[in-house]
């Protein structure tokens, strides 16, 4: 059964080795084209800053001694300003950090992750299980709002929120990502929860379970996949937002900068300093990486699954 | 019936309960008096918890009422938090906006169509538009192409997983982090200096001279949409990689029984039969081209003739402030993208589970 599976199911492959590995070498040449680029910032990150501007990072190995971890230290912890003091003495002071940033992209993040996942989650449990009127209309207003560009809501929300004190406020910008990442949340979840057969629904049912413990005690298992395929999708995309962050962060104080708001700065501020600001960059994108490598699966399935966002 | 009783006896408490915890957990994060790591254990802990103590009470309350009306209520217990949600940050965002775009300023007094006049006259967001529309076609047409060379390539090589790992990774980076990436590709220094941008290094290697890639108008809009192809040829490459799997191997086979060429096979077998998933991933991209604003405003912050229509609604709400002529932007990014949100919504109707 198995064998007669495969050789239906098997994708096609070339069988003559030579053009095999033509092909290899064209992907391989491909591949370093699109690594190049963030090697290079990441070899620059580790580089003193005088050999940074004198030569070109491809040229690295040749002063090997020329490596240096200060500017992460100096990112991290506050690029070192030395001021003249008032009795003439130099003192040494740090600026905004990496640090607070990261921390402050963290509490953006997970709380935007984790608050619409349920929401979301009984919002396409209602739309697979349950038959009631208005059912087709409101889904069908989820799928246009799924491609509505989230820019059409910024002036009017930022005006609610000036009115309930919400602004510049970390639960204004969850509560924001939280509403524009609702439809697709509820979508991804909708498509893996209607899936889910019948006969088990029913046998809960027959048992006198509710719908409130049918959805807690066997939805909820039983959707982990998809609901990890959105987490991940909504964490990169929340991580990595700017627009969403600028708006609703712009009046908060300097320790609740998200990364990417800190790197921009640096990058406007600092544009030629590029021992630091490519050791930002890379403290900013170290953690979706991190997440991105270990759980690629889950993303590609939740990109696979519904890649329209606004 | 005791059982019945203690139920009601629970409403009493839990729902109190859970208003208590919800207002309380608002406005205590309005006031955003916690350190840091404070607040996001809190937030993480409060936002679970108000989620399902709401979903809990509202289904404690429906018990209360008798069985058929609470058949009829539920659905909208499970449904009601994320379409209120939605229709506040969504669809009653867009009417506002709507009605915006037909305001002055400050969104005070109507003046009919002079916001949209503005779009489609002024030399500055005449420029903008025409820079989409080039967005629009180089960046999905490329990001397209390499992604569909990437994914025939990975499909015959030795090394599938790793080369798709790689031209993948760029979707984990942020725009701003790219920014940062490419400018340091193009960074630009006066001819006879030391260059440390890798562009410039090799065109004066090769005995040319060195360009300031991003200051040249048109073609520093080309080296800008080489950064959204780069991010976005990995999103092409994941989904058509994944068609390229199910395009029927018998069919190739009697094509290279027939003695049909490599290449003869990819055009006309292969890429037909994932003409479907080809135009899925343009529609993404295309829709991602439009919206995008953070290249070109961490990168150039639109100078030089390279600003398109979203950083110009960007700037014209929140540098100019001016309300009208921002939402007139955004509705004309809406337009454009509506022929997508029509033909889903005309999908969605064939489906059968509705």
């Amino acid at each position: 059964m198995n064998s007669i599976n495969r050789t239906i199911t098997k994708p096609y492959k070339p069988r003559i080795t030579l053009s095999r590995r033509i092909i290899t070498v064209a992907l391989i040449i491909l591949c370093i084209i699109w690594t190049l680029p963030t090697i290079g910032i990441l070899v620059t990150s580790f580089r003193t800053k005088d050999i940074v501007s004198s030569s070109g990072w491809w040229q690295a190995f040749k002063t090997p001694k020329a490596f240096t971890l200060d500017n992460y230290g100096q990112v991290l912890f506050g690029q070192r300003y030395t001021v003249a003091g008032k009795d003439g003495h130099a003192i040494v002071t740090r600026g905004a950090t990496m640090l607070s940033a990261f921390l402050s992209s963290i509490t953006v993040t997970l709380p935007s992750v984790i608050i619409p996942i349920f929401i979301a989650a009984a919002a396409a449990y209602g739309f697979a299980w349950l038959n009631f009127p208005g059912r087709k209309i409101f889904f069908a207003a989820i799928i246009a709002l799924l491609v509505v560009p989230l820019q059409i809501s910024l002036i009017p929300i930022l005006r609610d929120y000036q009115k309930l004190g919400l602004n510049g406020t970390y639960l204004g910008i969850w509560l924001a990502h939280t509403g524009f990442g609702l439809p697709l949340a509820t979508y991804i979840l909708f498509n893996y929860i209607s899936t889910i057969p019948r006969s088990i629904l029913e046998s809960a049912f027959i048992d006198g379970s509710s719908h409130f413990d049918c959805f807690f005690k066997l939805i909820i298992p039983l959707s982990l996949p998809a609901l990890a395929s959105f987490a991940i999708f909504q964490f990169i995309w929340v991580w990595n937002d700017l627009l969403v962050a600028l708006v609703f962060l712009s009046g908060a104080a300097q320790e609740m900068q998200v990364v990417t708001i800190r790197l921009l700065n640096m990058a406007g501020t600092r544009g030629t300093d590029w021992h630091l600001l490519t050791a930002g960059a890379f403290v900013s994108m170290v953690l979706p990486l991190i997440v991105f490598l270990s759980l690629q699966r889950y993303f590609v399935r939740g990109l696979l699954a519904g890649s329209v966002k606004g | 019936m005791k059982a019945a009783i203690s139920e009601k006896m629970k409403t009493l408490y839990v729902v109190p309960l859970t208003v208590i915890i919800m207002s309380g957990g608002f406005l205590l994060l309005r006031t955003g008096m916690m350190n840091q790591v404070l607040t996001t254990v809190f937030a993480i802990i409060w936002g679970t918890a108000s989620v399902l103590l709401l979903f809990y009470s509202l289904n404690l309350l429906a018990q209360l009422m008798k069985a058929k009306l609470y058949n009829a209520v539920i659905p909208y217990i499970f449904i009601g938090p994320a379409v209120l949600i939605m229709g506040w940050y969504l669809f009653v965002p867009t009417i506002r906006s709507l009605i915006l775009s037909f305001m002055d300023k400050r969104g005070e007094h109507f003046i009919g169509f002079g916001n949209y006049a503005y779009v489609f006259t002024d030399p500055t967001m005449l420029v903008s538009i025409r820079n989409t529309i080039i967005w629009l076609v180089s960046g999905t047409v490329f990001s397209v192409l390499f992604g569909l060379i990437a994914a025939v390539l990975a499909d015959r090589s030795q090394i599938e997983k790793l080369g798709k790992t790689l031209i993948f990774m760029p979707m984990a980076i942020s725009l701003v982090g790219a920014g940062v990436i490419w400018k340091f590709i193009y960074a630009y220094r006066p001819e006879g200096d030391t260059q440390i941008g890798l562009l410039n290094a090799i065109v004066t290697a090769c005995g040319g001279k060195p360009q300031n890639w991003l200051g040249t108008a048109p073609a520093n809009n080309l080296f800008l949409i080489a950064i959204f192809i780069w991010l976005q040829t990995g999103f092409a490459l994941v989904v058509l990689s994944a068609a390229l799997k199910s395009v029927s191997s018998e069919m190739i086979e009697a094509a290279r029984i027939d003695g049909a060429g490599e290449f003869r096979i990819i055009l006309q077998i292969v890429i037909p039969s994932i003409a479907g998933s080809i135009v899925t991933v343009s529609t993404t991209i295309l829709l991602a081209a439009l919206k995008c604003f953070d290249i070109v405003f961490s990168m150039t912050n639109g100078l030089y003739g390279t600003e398109v229509l979203a950083s110009q609604q960007y700037k014209q709400m929140f540098k100019f402030l001016h309300y009208g002529r921002g939402s007139a932007i955004a509705i004309v990014i809406l337009l454009a993208v509506s022929p997508v949100i029509w033909y889903n919504l005309k999908e969605f109707n064939k489906k059968e589970v509705f």
